[in-house]
Order: structure tokens, then C-alpha cells, then sequence
């Protein structure tokens, strides 16, 4: 079996519900119409459909996958399958007993997301007072020696504030920092005009992560991401489409990626009627972007899409109407304008404050 | 020195973070970490397996000197500290600099 497309990490997004309201939050827009979530014999079922594919890496995500009950059940399967279960989450609402518990089951490493250095920042952002029980929560991941990351979306109201970051992480004793800006699709992209940072904001912001990346090496991760907005070419959307990852929605579509089901015309199947090494093998959805058939001319003369697969496929419909097209983040395709118009809106309204539009749906307290 | 030992009487051991996990698609052993992994080489695999905080660098080398004549001593020691060295970096191993 050849390893060019082999799932390594499965995504489990189990719940949408969400405690917080993020206005960049990875979550597609209309979330709140989706069906019912899967059950817990179904994921079951699909981590270990997931290892016998290759999986070996598993994140448990959401929305707030704190909000499952069953997933003690989760983690005690996960951690038999010999998977590498990361639960990411934004801490609430926990208690250090539960954490404990996942913990004694085999829970490997937790990522907690904090949105700035500070209360007030932070609960604004987050759309909701979390600050404090964050930090609570960090400790209690370091105090049961469990590896902890730190994970900061970066924007425009909370890029200058990289110094702090680090200092908190430092603090907490994360073993890695993640300091990833947004990246401009569902949520983020429709409070881009309120997100995207200049690009010196963005230049300063990676000096100083790297300073710490040196410092730090050994002790703590330093992970610095770009907003595609301001790179030259584009990343390797998910190492490329149906290659490395396997995300598995709430009601149980199977998936590329977290919004690979806002493309049109591409049909995804379900968990609960199709086997997940045929839906990964076989399935339509999955097929449509791999190999090179596809690739628009841009990039099938360009001797990098080997490496970045052509971007983005959400981000081509999202900003160019067409899947196919090449990312427009890359500075190659014919659409970059777009991009380039959006980095100058970034600068003229610098220093100007803008409303976020908080993510809205079914909320906590309905679920 | 001149004998290739370090004289180092640090003890490596794994990481908290870290797991080691065969692979049965490629017939490797993994090293697990928070998103990312590493696939090891039957000699990185052998010098893990080493790594459980009772043994120095000099031991790990002898040991493996024992079932790799056919390299010097020497050679396997840097090789050993070459390959912990990389694994410090990114905070895979703990006892070792
Ligand atoms: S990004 Fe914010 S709102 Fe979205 S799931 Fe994460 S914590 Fe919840
Ligand atoms: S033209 Fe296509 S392949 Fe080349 S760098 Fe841009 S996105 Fe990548």
C-alpha cells in the first residue's frame, strides 16, 4: 500500500456547541442548522476505522468538545487504539476531576486556546468571561504532567501583544506555543475587515517569535503562523487534499477539511453509512482534488504545486467563486488582487476600531 | 576522549510528551508528539528503546558496540549523541544536551 495517501491524523470535531462565540471561529457558518451529532458507538466504531487506515494522531475538537459526555469513553478507546489523542478545547467547562480522569484513560496532550494576554481582551474577544478559568485550567494540565499547548489565534487586536503571549506561556509551562494568525475563511473571513493585520503588524510580530523559537529551543515550541494573506505562496492546505488528514464532522460527514462541505457541487459521505476506508479510498469528494487532473494552468506550469498543491481549495471558492481556480493568496494567480485589495484595506483602517460579528447559533445554554 | 567515550553522566529518558508506537503499514516505529511525528530508522529505533533514564551515552554506545561489530565505537557515539541531540532540540528527550 503506497503512503502518498495515507491518513495519519483524524480530526474529530464532535460537537458545534460551543460555550464561546469567536469571531474567527473555524466552525462553518451556518453550523447551527446541521443535523443531529453522531453517537458514541459511532465514533467508536470510527477510531477504529481510523487506525486500521493508518491514523496514529487523533484530535478531539469541536466547537467545545468538553460539551460530549462520553468523552471519557472517547479517550479510553483512543488511548487502547494506541492513538495519540490531543483534546483541544477552551477549557470550559471542566473541572480538575474530569481532567484527571482523561488523564488516568490515556488523554496524551491538551490544547487550550487563550485569546489574549489579558481578562478583558480575552473575554471580549472570546465573547464571553473564560480568562481566568483558562488559566486555571492550564495549570491543572501542568500539574497532572500532561504536555500542554497554548494556542493563540492572532489578529489584528491581539498581534502586538506577542511578547505578553509568550511570557503567559512561558508562566503556564506550555511545552508548545502556537501563535497561528486566523486563517480567512467561514468566521474569520467575514470579520476579515476586523481581523487582518498589517503586514508590518505582522512583520514585528514574527521577529519576535522567532527571538523566542531561539531562546526557548528545548524547552518550549515556538510555532509561528502566517496568515496566507501575507505570504509570497501559499501553504500546503491540509499537506494537500485527502492526503494526510481525515476530518470527521458533528452529524458524521467525513471530510478533507473543517469546511470542505461549503464547496459546491462536491458530495461527502457519511460515517454512519459508509465504511471510512471506502468513503477515504473511494469516495467522490475525497477524489475530486487529488492528484494533478484538476490543477488549474497557473500552477500546473508552476514546478511548486508539488509542494503546495495549488493552496487552498475553501479559500479559491471563498474569495474567487471557483474551487478550481489557484489560491488567490498565491502571488502567481490571476485573483491575487483580491488579496492585495484586502491588505490595503488592513492598512488604511489601522488604529481604527472595528466591531467583530460574534459567531451566532446554537448556543451553550440551549444545548 | 580518545577512546570515543563522553564521559557525560546524564541519563537520557523520553519526554512526558512523547510515544513510541510500531507502525504496522510501514514496519517503522513512530515517535509521537503533539501534531507531528517522526518515523525512526531500526537504529534510531534501537537507541530509543535505550532511553529509559538508567542508562548514560556511554552505556547506550556500548551496548549497541556489542551487536554492531562491524562499526567502531567511536562512530556509534556520535552517531548516538548526533541522533539525542536532534530529539533535544525539540524537546523529545529530557537529560540530554
Ligand atoms: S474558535 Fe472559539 S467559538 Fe469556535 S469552537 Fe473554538 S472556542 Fe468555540
Ligand atoms: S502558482 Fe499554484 S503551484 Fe505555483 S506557487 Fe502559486 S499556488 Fe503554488
Amino acid at each position: 500500500m503506497n503512503n502518498e495517501y495515507r491518513p495519519y491524523t483524524l480530526i474529530a470535531e464532535l460537537t458545534y456547541r460551543c460555550p464561546l462565540r469567536c469571531p474567527y471561529c473555524s466552525n462553518p457558518l451556518g453550523y447551527a442548522g446541521y443535523g443531529n451529532e453522531i453517537d458514541t458507538d459511532t465514533w467508536l466504531r470510527v477510531f477504529q476505522e481510523a487506525e486500521a487506515l493508518g491514523v496514529v494522531h487523533l484530535n478531539l475538537t469541536g466547537g467545545e468538545p468538553l460539551l460530549r459526555d462520553d468523552l471519557e469513553r472517547l479517550i479510553e478507546r483512543a488511548s487502547r487504539l494506541e492513538l495519540y489523542t490531543n483534546l483541544i478545547t477552551s477549557g470550559m467547562p471542566l473541572t480538575f476531576g474530569r481532567l484527571s480522569r482523561f488523564a488516568a484513560l490515556g488523554l496524551n496532550s491538551v490544547q487550550v486556546s487563550v485569546q489574549s494576554s489579558g481578562p478583558t481582551e480575552s473575554d471580549r474577544i472570546a465573547g464571553a468571561p473564560s480568562f481566568h478559568r483558562k488559566l486555571e485550567v492550564m495549570q491543572w494540565v501542568a500539574s497532572l504532567e500532561l504536555p500542554l499547548t497554548m494556542n493563540v489565534v492572532l489578529h489584528r487586536d491581539n498581534i502586538d501583544e506577542i511578547e505578553e503571549l509568550i511570557a503567559l506561556a512561558e508562566r503556564v509551562s506550555a511545552d508548545r506555543l502556537e501563535l497561528a494568525n486566523a486563517q480567512y475563511l467561514g468566521w474569520a473571513l467575514k470579520n476579515r475587515v476586523a481581523l487582518l493585520p498589517t503586514r508590518e503588524q505582522v512583520e514585528t510580530a514574527r521577529t519576535i517569535a522567532s527571538k523566542a523559537r531561539e531562546r526557548l529551543r528545548g524547552t518550549m515550541e515556538v510555532i509561528f503562523v502566517t496568515p496566507n494573506y501575507y505570504s509570497v505562496h501559499p501553504k500546503p492546505c491540509m499537506d494537500g487534499w485527502g492526503r494526510r488528514f481525515i476530518v470527521v464532522n458533528p452529524e458524521g460527514l467525513a471530510l478533507p477539511c473543517h469546511l470542505a462541505h461549503t464547496l459546491p457541487g462536491l458530495r461527502f459521505d457519511n460515517v454512519t453509512k459508509r465504511d471510512l476506508a471506502d468513503i477515504w479510498h473511494h469516495s467522490d469528494g475525497f477524489n475530486e482534488f487529488r492528484g494533478n487532473r484538476w490543477l488549474p494552468d497557473v500552477c500546473r506550469n508552476c514546478d511548486r504545486h508539488t509542494k503546495d498543491f495549488g493552496g487552498c481549495r475553501c479559500q479559491a471558492f471563498h474569495v474567487t467563486g471557483n474551487a478550481c481556480a489557484t489560491d488567490p493568496a498565491c502571488s502567481l494567480s490571476p485573483d491575487h488582487g483580491l488579496i492585495e485589495s484586502a491588505r490595503s484595506q488592513a492598512s488604511q483602517s489601522a488604529g481604527v476600531p472595528i466591531l467583530f460579528e460574534y459567531r451566532t447559533g446554537r448556543g451553550f445554554s440551549q444545548a | 576522549m580518545t577512546n570515543g567515550m563522553t564521559g557525560d553522566i546524564a541519563r537520557p529518558q523520553l519526554s512526558l510528551k512523547v510515544r513510541l508506537r510500531f507502525d504496522r503499514r510501514t514496519g517503522h516505529y513512530l515517535l509521537l508528539y503533539p501534531e507531528t511525528g517522526l518515523e525512526l530508522s531500526r537504529t534510531a529505533t534501537e537507541i530509543v528503546h535505550l532511553c529509559t533514564g538508567e542508562r548514560t551515552v556511554d552505556e547506550i554506545a556500548q551496548y549497541l558496540a556489542q551487536t554492531h561489530s562491524d562499526i567502531s565505537l567511536v562512530e556509534i557515539t556520535r552517531d548516538v549523541c548526533d541522533f539525542l541531540k536532534a530529539l533535544a532540540g525539540r524537546g523529545l528527550v529530557q537529560g540530554f544536551k
